[in-house]
């Protein structure tokens, strides 16, 4: 039995706004029924560009439900500007919280309204259409995979699984979503050095060298020691046989700068002391 | 939730009958003895235990009451038996199952998969039947073992082992054959004597003995090393202390079973029928899933077409009903049953499917107030969905 909370419960009993609008200004779906998870949102908007009226039909488990009537709860009043900022995570909080397993309900809610918006100002809703995708068992793109990493700071596949479904089922793709997690979680290490006091930068330095630097060095016999940092600058003195060697300004270039650059940040400069 | 409760789950588990509760009573704090003890204080729990032994041998419809291992569960004793026969036959490397067994055995056919055994998984029909060619075809020279379920748990469906251990052994007599029964014990008859079958797994709490028993029968002959090294207990083949008042319980819930087997098979039945068929009558989107004809008395298993069936279970917990659903929002695997899959049960009735399972104590009263309650639940759950299209088309049809 999922622990749900008694907004769930209460929302998924007594549903808000289902049925499906009369003329509505916007419509927009998302899920399907193999997923066994799908939800039609109607948006009334006005001249004003505000949502006066939101209605949903779907078909899922409880939390799908919940979240999409706490949807509509959400949307009505707000401009179309304001509904846009809403994100899977908003839905879920609205609920007091969803179990981890069942994040992906959220997910759905949010795809559902990015539709309706998209459809609102006569974008192509079908623009998923074109783009990779990854989960083929529950239809899951790269676009939405990112968006759901990012926005949520997903790091580990099960996660992922449980905010989009992605790799629920066969399981092929946890190869595909475990780099698109590595690349996005590696990108979001780089941060700017300028935002970093010192001693961040430091033990950040001091961690590569030890990870990625030192042990390479030592196998030729040399080694390395951090000297100083000065804002971009990082002062190091190569020891043992990388001092005698005639490579050192190479090493200490495509090597040494190179790994920090690529860890840390693509500002950083070594210097030789 | 309403303080009433209708259990209709006991494919998952049962209720103790009360009298099997009563029999185990005294070997928790007066008969405490260790059956291996040389004091008559122990020699009287021994004698008890070898008493429920022969109730399980009669159960199983036995030989020898040495044919029977008392185990913790049904998933040891499908691990047991399996792991045995390949660790006994070490030099073949091909295993055979089907695509829907439980997970006891299904993962375990996995993990040997995953060890270098080739393993044929027999596809079942739309009904959820096999086809006994495709297991003819598939048996080779190399073959160890052949375990397949008596029951299906999710649907009811009847296997037909007996006639597969026939084949088999008409085929290569050194095969042997496990059959996973938990679902069908209590059910319908086993009764292994005449059959090819080498071993057979129960499980207690399904035929309302308590949890954390269970019962392997392998028939005299067959090679099966020590799943429990250890003392001399089970022949030397799962050591251990015996759990003295659930092997009590279990004894006394076969017995029962038994002597109730007629009731399960009529009254029981007639029952099921009366839920099914009134739930057919009512409710324009509901579908069977699975053969109708081949089936343990006790379960159905029906499919809601275009609404979600965690949604169903949530709703009917409400009104104090329980069942449960081989939808992917209740498992937390994200995978919808992979029974239902193997039949091709379609889309929008394999997310929405409800199995209700009876046993001897389901009452009538219990069966009308389902029928009288269930119909506005799918109706109020049906507004919901957006296949409102579909959902017309569904009723249009059922009016005709």
């Amino acid at each position: 039995m999922w622990e749900y909370t008694e907004k769930v419960m209460d929302h998924y009993k007594n549903p808000r706004n289902v049925g499906e609008m009369e003329n509505p200004s916007a419509v927009g779906e998302a899920g399907s029924l193999v997923c066994g998870d799908a939800l039609k949102l109607y948006l009334k908007v006005d001249d004003n560009g505000i949502i006066t009226d939101a209605k949903f039909q779907t078909f899922g488990c409880g939390s799908a439900v919940a979240s999409s009537s706490i949807l509509t709860e959400m949307l009505k009043g707000k401009t179309i500007e304001e509904a846009q900022k809403i994100s899977n995570q908003d839905i879920a909080d609205a609920l007091g919280g969803l179990p981890p397993e069942k994040m992906h309900c959220s997910v759905m809610g949010h795809e559902a309204l990015e539709a309706a918006i998209a459809n609102y100002k006569g974008e192509d809703v079908n623009m998923h259409c074109d783009e990779k995708i990854i989960c083929k068992c529950y239809h899951v793109t790269e676009n939405t995979l990112r968006e759901a990493i990012e926005q949520n700071n997903l790091t580990d596949l099960e996660d992922v699984m449980n905010y989009t479904k992605a790799g629920g089922a066969c399981g092929q793709c946890h190869v595909a979503i475990q780099k698109i997690i590595d690349e996005i979680q590696k990108k979001k290490e780089k941060v700017d050095i300028k935002n970093m006091s010192v001693t961040q930068l430091v033990l950040k330095v001091n961690n590569v060298i030890e990870k990625h630097i030192a042990p390479e060095l030592r196998k030729d016999g040399g080694d390395i020691e951090l000297v100083d940092v000065k804002e971009n600058k990082i002062y190091v003195s190569l020891k043992g046989m990388c001092k005698s060697c005639k490579f050192s300004s190479n090493t200490l270039k495509n090597f040494v700068e190179a790994s920090l650059k690529e860890h840390i940040s693509p500002d950083i400069e070594v210097v030789e002391v | 939730m309403t303080e009433k409760v209708v259990y209709l789950d006991n494919n998952a588990t049962t209720m103790v009958d009360p009298k099997v509760f009563e029999v185990m009573k005294p070997y928790f704090c007066e008969y405490y003895g260790n059956p291996s003890s040389m004091h008559e204080f122990g020699g009287k729990v021994s004698k008890a235990v070898a008493k429920a032994r022969e109730q399980v041998k009669e159960f199983f419809g036995a030989n020898d009451a040495k044919e029977i291992i008392f185990t913790g569960s049904g998933s040891e004793g499908d691990n047991m038996a399996i792991r045995g026969v390949l660790e006994a036959n070490k030099n073949k490397k091909h295993i055979i199952t089907t695509k829907i067994e439980h997970p006891a055995v299904l993962n375990l056919f996995k993990y040997f998969e995953k060890q270098g055994y080739s393993v044929t998984y027999l596809s079942v029909d739309s009904k959820g039947n096999l086809d006994l060619n495709e297991l003819s075809e598939a048996i080779s020279d190399d073959t160890a073992l052949v375990s397949m379920m008596y029951a299906n748990n999710e649907t009811g469906v009847i296997l037909p082992v007996e006639k597969a251990a026939r084949l088999v052994k008409q085929k290569n007599p050194k095969i042997k054959f496990h059959v996973d029964a938990v679902q069908a014990a209590g059910k319908i008859p086993l009764d292994v004597k005449n059959t090819d079958i080498d071993l057979m797994t129960i499980a207690g709490h399904k035929i309302h003995a308590p949890k954390g028993i269970g019962a392997l029968f392998v028939k005299t002959g067959t090679l099966l090393p020590a799943f429990i090294i250890g003392g001399h207990q089970e022949r030397g083949k799962r050591a251990g202390t015996e759990n003295v008042p659930y092997i009590i319980g279990l004894g006394e819930a076969c017995e029962l079973a038994q002597k109730a087997m007629d009731y399960e098979m009529t009254e029981v039945k007639r029952l099921r029928d009366k839920l099914e068929n009134g739930i057919l009558k009512t409710i324009y989107n509901a579908k069977v899933n699975g053969s109708t004809t081949n089936r343990v008395p006790n379960t159905t298993n029906i499919g809601f077409q275009y609404i979600e069936g965690e949604l169903i279970l949530l709703h009917l917990s409400d009104l104090g009903i329980c069942a449960s659903s081989g939808s992917a929002c209740t498992s937390g695997s994200l995978e919808p049953s992979h029974v239902l899959k193997s039949m091709g049960v379609p889309f929008e009735a394999l997310h929405g499917s409800i199995r209700f399972s009876l046993s001897r104590f389901t009452t009538e009263e219990e069966i009308d107030y389902v029928l009288k309650v269930l119909p506005d639940v799918i109706f109020k759950l049906n507004n919901i969905s957006p296949y409102q299209r579909e959902l017309k088309e569904l009723e249009a049809k059922h009016n005709k």
